[in-house]
């Protein structure tokens, strides 16, 4: 769980994006994994190994643990990826489905 | 991403040492361009110096203010920045030079270039302990990280364990931000003291002596420090919900909602690796690193090496090996000649002297415990393919010699991270396991693409050899 201090929160420009279908209003600057971790989810996905749950861990682009689907497109690094208004950001559950089904009907994963 | 079609130098990375590297070639009037997988300039210590929400000077601090006219000279040089765009391949042009494999925003280029220069720079060393995959568990540069980008803290109780003066640095910055950290546990072996001992004259006349004593003073006004810590734990079912750690040979959990983990830095080796520079195991910071000379040169001719990811000194040594290696580009391009070059490197040379004055104390200091460098039983080794120290321990048993054999067995090493966060764990467990050297159990043999690009961005590429041979391996040389 993350708090935003008070000195980003000021004048600070929110885009809205939807987390697992729901609305949130994002900081316009902050990368998708810190939108997940304001947002209060601190794991983004379930491994395709052991379906255990897994978090951003690096934030800096090295340990593929932040992975999640954006926009339908699985396996994004979200801690590279700057969160952009209308964006949609979906948890990825175990290993990522791929093809027009998977882009179209993220819910049948 | 837009990309030109070919330039003089390639600069990737655009930390202390790139920018430097780049601006430095630019100001002669070498075509340059500076690859950056973030979205803006600074690498990972100026995280975010253009666009932080903390814009009270004191809250970073000095040293990262500092990167701010690092970055100003690169926007008034000539380079070109390209942010979000990822270098996954370097490999031999035909008729010269290089073909720099680059992917972002979805397509790939193939871009010429006479000479390249990493600045990839260092990540935090691998932290294998029981539980640190649990979500909740951050390293301590990551904490830092949302800090300077986003203005995020976690929420309390937070917890700090390891060793090195990071911890101590984003304890002092919580603090001040009035997000201190609960309690601070210290890795630090007993009798690293005395192990840096040799080391201390030169440390004492140091610049980071004033910068350690007051870095510890406002630690410990804020946070609890619980030193000789020889066990540590992550607790939890689908996220961290508690921290165990061992002191003395008693132990005691304690409630976290984080738990920050960091014990050094190491270079990031990948590219480096993959191209076929020259690496060696550095025993005193335990890790490999590439063979360089004193301008970054690697042991391919046209390759040079800036900052940290040529071996771990710092942001200010790193600043002053970018000039070093932008000068050593300029030269082995023929636009300077080596008395100019040597010249314009005074100022330089004299920086990174000073700089890694001091620099044997610390990594005597804090050479991470064998107890969280060497892990045991079902502790993650690999966190990509969920591998255990048991597992990686009884291949070895069963004659498995090194890390390329070992993914034959357990896919370790094999995943989206291509071993950066196993790495030098599976070459250690190896090398004790077999009682030999980690010099002499070697390194996961990467290739290309160093990070992972897809079919789409692929075959984005034109069809030409330079594009079959950015995906293989390069060409012997």
């Amino acid at each position: 769980m993350y708090r935003r201090l008070p000195d980003a929160a000021a004048g600070a420009r929110a885009v809205m994006v939807t987390i697992d279908g729901q609305a949130f209003a994002a900081r316009d600057g902050d990368t998708v994994a810190a939108t997940l971790l304001a947002a209060g989810y601190d794991a983004c996905r379930t491994t395709p190994v052991t379906s255990a749950p897994r978090g951003p861990y690096c934030l800096m682009g090295v340990c593929f643990d932040c992975l999640a689907v954006i926009d339908g497109r699985p396996n994004q690094q979200t801690c590279l990826i700057p969160v952009r208004a209308g964006m949609r950001i979906e948890r990825q559950q175990g290993a990522a489905a791929f093809g027009p089904a998977a882009a179209s009907a993220p819910d049948s994963r | 991403m837009t990309l030109p079609a070919a330039c003089d130098v390639v600069v990737v990375g655009a930390g202390p040492g790139g920018l430097a590297a780049a601006v430095e070639c630019a100001r002669d009037g070498a075509a340059t361009v500076i690859l950056d997988e973030q979205a803006g300039p600074g690498g990972q210590i100026y995280r975010g110096i253009t666009t932080t929400p903390m814009q009270k000077r004191e809250v970073l601090g000095a040293d990262y203010w500092h990167g701010a006219p690092l970055v100003a000279a690169l926007r008034s040089s000539a380079a070109t920045y390209v942010p979000r765009a990822s270098a996954f391949a370097v490999t031999r042009a035909d008729g010269g030079g290089f073909e720099v494999g680059v992917a972002g925003d979805g397509a790939a280029a193939l871009m010429r270039a006479g000479h390249v220069i990493l600045a990839t720079g260092a990540l935090e060393r691998p932290f294998p302990i029981p539980g640190w995959t649990l979500p909740g568990v951050i390293t301590a540069g990551a904490a830092q990280i949302l800090l300077k980008s986003a203005g995020l803290v976690p929420e309390a109780p937070v917890v700090l364990a390891g060793t090195g003066p990071l911890l101590y640095l984003v304890a002092a910055q919580f603090a001040r931000v009035g997000a201190a950290v609960d309690c601070l546990l210290d890795t630090t072996p007993p009798g690293r003291l005395r192990e840096a001992f040799p080391h201390a004259a030169a440390f004492l006349t140091s610049p980071y002596v004033a910068k350690g004593v007051a870095l510890l003073r406002q630690a410990r006004a804020s946070t609890r420090i619980v030193r000789g810590v020889e066990r540590l734990e992550a607790i939890g079912g689908q996220r961290l919900t508690s921290v165990r750690y061992t002191v003395a040979g008693r132990a005691t959990e304690i409630p976290v909602r984080a738990l920050l983990l960091h014990q050094g830095v190491v270079p990031d080796i990948n590219l480096s690796n993959a191209i076929g520079c020259h690496h060696r195991w550095d025993d005193a910071q335990r890790c490999f690193a590439p063979v360089v000379d004193a301008w970054g040169a690697t042991s391919v001719a046209g390759i040079t090496i800036a900052g940290d990811g040529a071996g771990i000194a710092g942001a200010q040594a790193a600043e002053a090996r970018g000039t070093l290696a932008g000068l050593h580009a300029l030269a082995a391009l023929g636009r300077i000649d080596s008395g100019e070059r040597d010249a314009r490197a005074a100022n330089a040379q004299a920086h990174v002297a000073r700089w890694t004055r001091g620099r044997a104390f610390v990594d005597a200091l804090y050479r991470p415990a064998d107890a969280f460098r060497l892990p045991q039983g079902d502790t993650v080794v690999c966190r990509c393919e969920e591998i255990t120290a048991q597992q990686v321990i009884a291949t070895a048993k069963q004659g498995c010699p090194g890390p390329n054999q070992m993914k034959s067995f357990l896919r370790c090493g094999m995943g989206p991270c291509q071993g950066r966060l196993c790495g030098l764990t599976v070459t250690e467990l190896i090398a004790r396991e077999r009682g030999i050297a980690p010099a002499d159990v070697g390194y996961y043999r990467l290739r290309f693409p160093v990070k992972p690009i897809t079919l789409g961005e692929l075959a984005s590429l034109p069809q030409t050899t330079e594009s079959t041979q950015a995906v293989v391996r390069m060409k012997a040389h």
